[in-house]
């Protein structure tokens, strides 16, 4: 009886190596996830991602994720486990995974690694991100307008540039239609938690906003504004099943072309480090259909956003005013450069707070 | 018939060897039936998770390098638990011995310091640590506060201070404004073992403190002190030991090496400091310490035992596919067969008949 068992395990390993060694001529590609892979936000789009990427090219590679990986000591491991694996090409889905990303990518120089969000590169490291603000502007009009008590509500996750750019051109396009528009902003310190995000929600609401937006990705905000009869905004992904008479509209996360474009490149040998910082009009993200609002307010978001497509419409257009009533140096000709974007450290006038950290 | 626990006369030695192996031998029935239920190949999955990271040089140091933080705040909390003060906030504890470890490295960024600077880190965490942990002790020997309240609340204090230093004072010029410091120079780095590796100074140092602990209870008076107050208040009163003394002693030594395991983790595996470096060391340290029986040969095992678990949960999202939700279950029901199986130390199963029962409560 005991022989049988041990002769069955050994089958079975043996199984299992044959198979491997079937799969060893496929071009491996591995994903590390901050979140759960049904977060419904930015993992969950990731993965959309990674499953696009699937469908277009699965009979030449075989992908394999690694979810909930924390930003701290574990994750150059997680990493390198995959590398370990076998995997040639690695997408590291978070901005902390950018030093543990560089770490392995120096030990491994010919593995290629795909950064997000992040500034660090090296000869087998690209980075990608994209232009939210573009997004953010948008939803900035769209606020201004539908807000009947002129208060906006914002959700952030960590005052890091993109963020902060975020805040920064949501409110700038809600000047343009009301001059004297309140935001009011709760940091809520993390990425994905669905109780702070919900009490942050509530605490918004609770302080006169009247619509709700957000940069944390579950989609409890979403949840919180429905009940209450608010409106808001959904994040990464298609949150209007969380909202269907709220959800005004959502930036989506849309990284499956992206995800297909390297990895044709990486098989035709083709791969170079390069940072894509791509904006509407390059597919990297998307808006989610304009819904909840009048014609009139479809329109202007419409119109804003095939301006800002054609690149005629800049969301950071100088001169941007600080919040001291300081003009902000314009390095990038007619708007801030990018790289004044990218490390954007300040609010402009018309916040009504204080920068956490300055 | 009745299945009920008995007490027994005394604690069984046999059972208290062999529980945690009849423990691990429960959860691989409990892990086999559920890698089937999930429609994955039981052998495989159990091969992914236990056998193939110990079979590669690179996993087995990997396991060391996790597991060097839960053994030496383990370590700690056992000396606590051993007196019966409860210390919860080892987590808190170990952000604040990162904090002030980084203290050194961040002032003397770029400013080729010397030698002497890893050496200050590492003394200035484990007094940082030390003194972070006095204060739930001296609240609790003067005021009777709850220890496993206040320490427990300490951690978030802790994880805030943390975050507004890197977030303010400590951010890294070059970081875009992202919540960092600058990466350590290499002074302020505690040195690799192998080129190439992640192994790191640490582990020594957590075996030294593994020894030691092991010597302090075993071969000293104060470690009979520490265990005769936990077992035998009423008796330890009577030998002359003071219990309030042994837990403002033990509070802070575990916080030293709570403090020490901090600062090693920041100046090694992560290199700069950052909010979000422990995944919860601090707390699972507590059932790395439990699960070693308090004792520091068993916390090592416990330790590398839990750390196998972690590398091998990777290893088979990546080999099998096996969510990592798996993993957690798998390391929850461990943990409660653990339990379970030690209640047997001191329990015993018995038949007794319902008739027997009523007769026996007429008496």
């Amino acid at each position: 009886m005991r022989k049988s068992v041990l002769a069955l395990a050994a089958g079975l390993l043996l199984a299992g190596s044959v198979s491997a060694a079937s799969a060893a001529d496929k071009l491996k590609v591995g994903f590390i996830y901050l979140g759960p892979i049904g977060d419904l936000g930015w993992t969950y789009q990731h993965d959309l991602g990674r499953q696009a990427l699937v469908k277009e090219l699965g009979d030449k590679i075989e992908t394999t994720y690694l979810e909930n990986v924390p930003e701290g000591p574990d994750a150059e491991r997680a990493i390198e486990q995959l590398v370990r694996a076998g995997n040639k090409l690695i997408f590291t889905t978070s901005f902390g995974y950018m030093d543990p990303t560089l770490k392995v990518a120096k030990k491994y120089p010919n593995v290629h690694f795909e950064h997000a969000t992040g500034y660090k590169r090296d000869k087998n490291m690209s980075t990608y991100s994209s232009k939210w603000y573009q997004g953010r502007y948008i939803q900035g009009l769209i606020a201004a307008k539908m807000s009947k008590s002129g208060v906006l509500g914002y959700i952030g996750s960590f005052p890091i540039p993109e963020v902060v750019s975020g805040i920064n051109a949501t409110i700038l396009a809600a000047q343009t239609i009301n001059p004297t528009i309140k935001v009011k902003i709760i940091w809520a310190n993390t990425w994905f938690d669905p109780g702070k995000e919900a009490d942050a929600a509530k605490a918004l609401i609770d302080q006169g906003a009247d619509v709700i937006m957000q940069h944390t990705d579950s989609p409890a905000p979403m949840q919180i504004a429905s009940e209450r009869g608010k409106l808001a905004f959904g994040q990464d992904s298609e949150m209007i099943k969380f909202g269907p008479k709220t959800q005004l509209t959502s930036i989506l996360d849309t990284w499956g072309p992206y995800y297909i474009e390297r990895v044709k490149a990486e098989l035709a040998g083709t791969w170079k480090s390069e940072d894509t910082w791509g904006g509407l009009d390059s597919h990297m993200f998307a808006m989610a259909p304009y819904t909840n609002m009048p014609d009139d307010v479809k329109k202007i978001a419409e119109d804003a956003q095939a301006a800002i497509t054609a690149g005629k419409l800049h969301p950071f257009k100088c001169p941007v005013i600080g919040q001291d009533g300081k003009e902000i140096e314009c390095k990038g000709g007619a708007n801030l450069a990018d790289g004044q974007i990218l490390g954007m450290n300040f609010y402009v006038k018309g916040i009504d707070d204080k920068l956490p950290g300055k | 018939m009745q299945l009920v626990l008995e007490k027994r006369a005394e604690r069984s030695n046999t059972i208290a060897l062999v529980s945690p192996l009849i423990a691990i031998g429960l959860t691989i029935v409990t892990m086999t039936i559920l890698f089937a239920i999930l429609g994955k190949n039981p052998f495989l999955a159990l091969h992914a998770y236990f056998i193939a990271p110990l079979t590669d040089a690179y996993s087995l140091q990997e396991i060391a390098v996790k597991a060097t933080p839960l053994v030496m705040i383990a370590i700690g909390l056992s000396l606590c638990y051993l007196a019966n003060a409860w210390n919860i906030g080892a987590e808190g504890q170990f952000l604040i011995g990162a904090v002030a470890g980084s203290w050194i490295a961040v002032k003397t960024q770029g400013t080729d310091a010397g030698a002497w600077v890893l050496p200050a880190m590492l003394v200035l965490a484990a007094a940082a640590g030390a003194l972070y942990a006095l204060i739930p002790a001296i609240c609790k020997v003067k005021f009777g506060a709850s220890e496993i309240l206040t320490s427990l609340m300490l951690v978030y204090v802790a994880d805030l201070f943390l975050d507004y230093l890197v977030r303010g004072p400590w951010r890294d010029p070059q970081g875009f404004n992202f919540p960092t410091t600058a990466e350590f120079d290499p002074v302020a780095t505690v040195p690799l073992l192998i080129d190439g590796g992640r192994l790191h100074l640490g582990s020594i140092i957590t075996l030294l403190v593994v020894a030691a602990a092991a010597i302090l209870l075993g071969r000293t008076i104060k470690g009979f002190e520490i265990r005769v107050v936990g077992a035998a208040p009423r008796a330890a009163r009577f030998g002359g030991f003071n219990a309030n003394q042994l837990i403002i002693l033990t509070f802070a030594v575990s916080g030293a090496l709570a403090g020490l395991a901090g600062i090693i983790e920041v100046a090694g595996p992560v290199g700069h400091l950052q909010p979000g470096i422990s995944p919860g060391y601090g707390f699972t340290a507590i059932i790395v310490a439990f699960l070693g029986r308090l004792n520091p040969l068993g916390i090592l095992i416990a330790g590398l035992f839990l750390a196998l678990t972690f590398i091998g949960g990777e290893q088979a999202q990546i080999a099998m596919k096996i969510p990592l939700d798996v993993t957690k279950v798998f390391q929850g029901i461990l943990l409660f067969y653990v339990l379970a199986c030690d209640s047997l130390i001191l329990y015993r199963f018995k038949l007794v008949s319902p008739n027997r029962q009523v007769a026996s409560g007429t008496h």
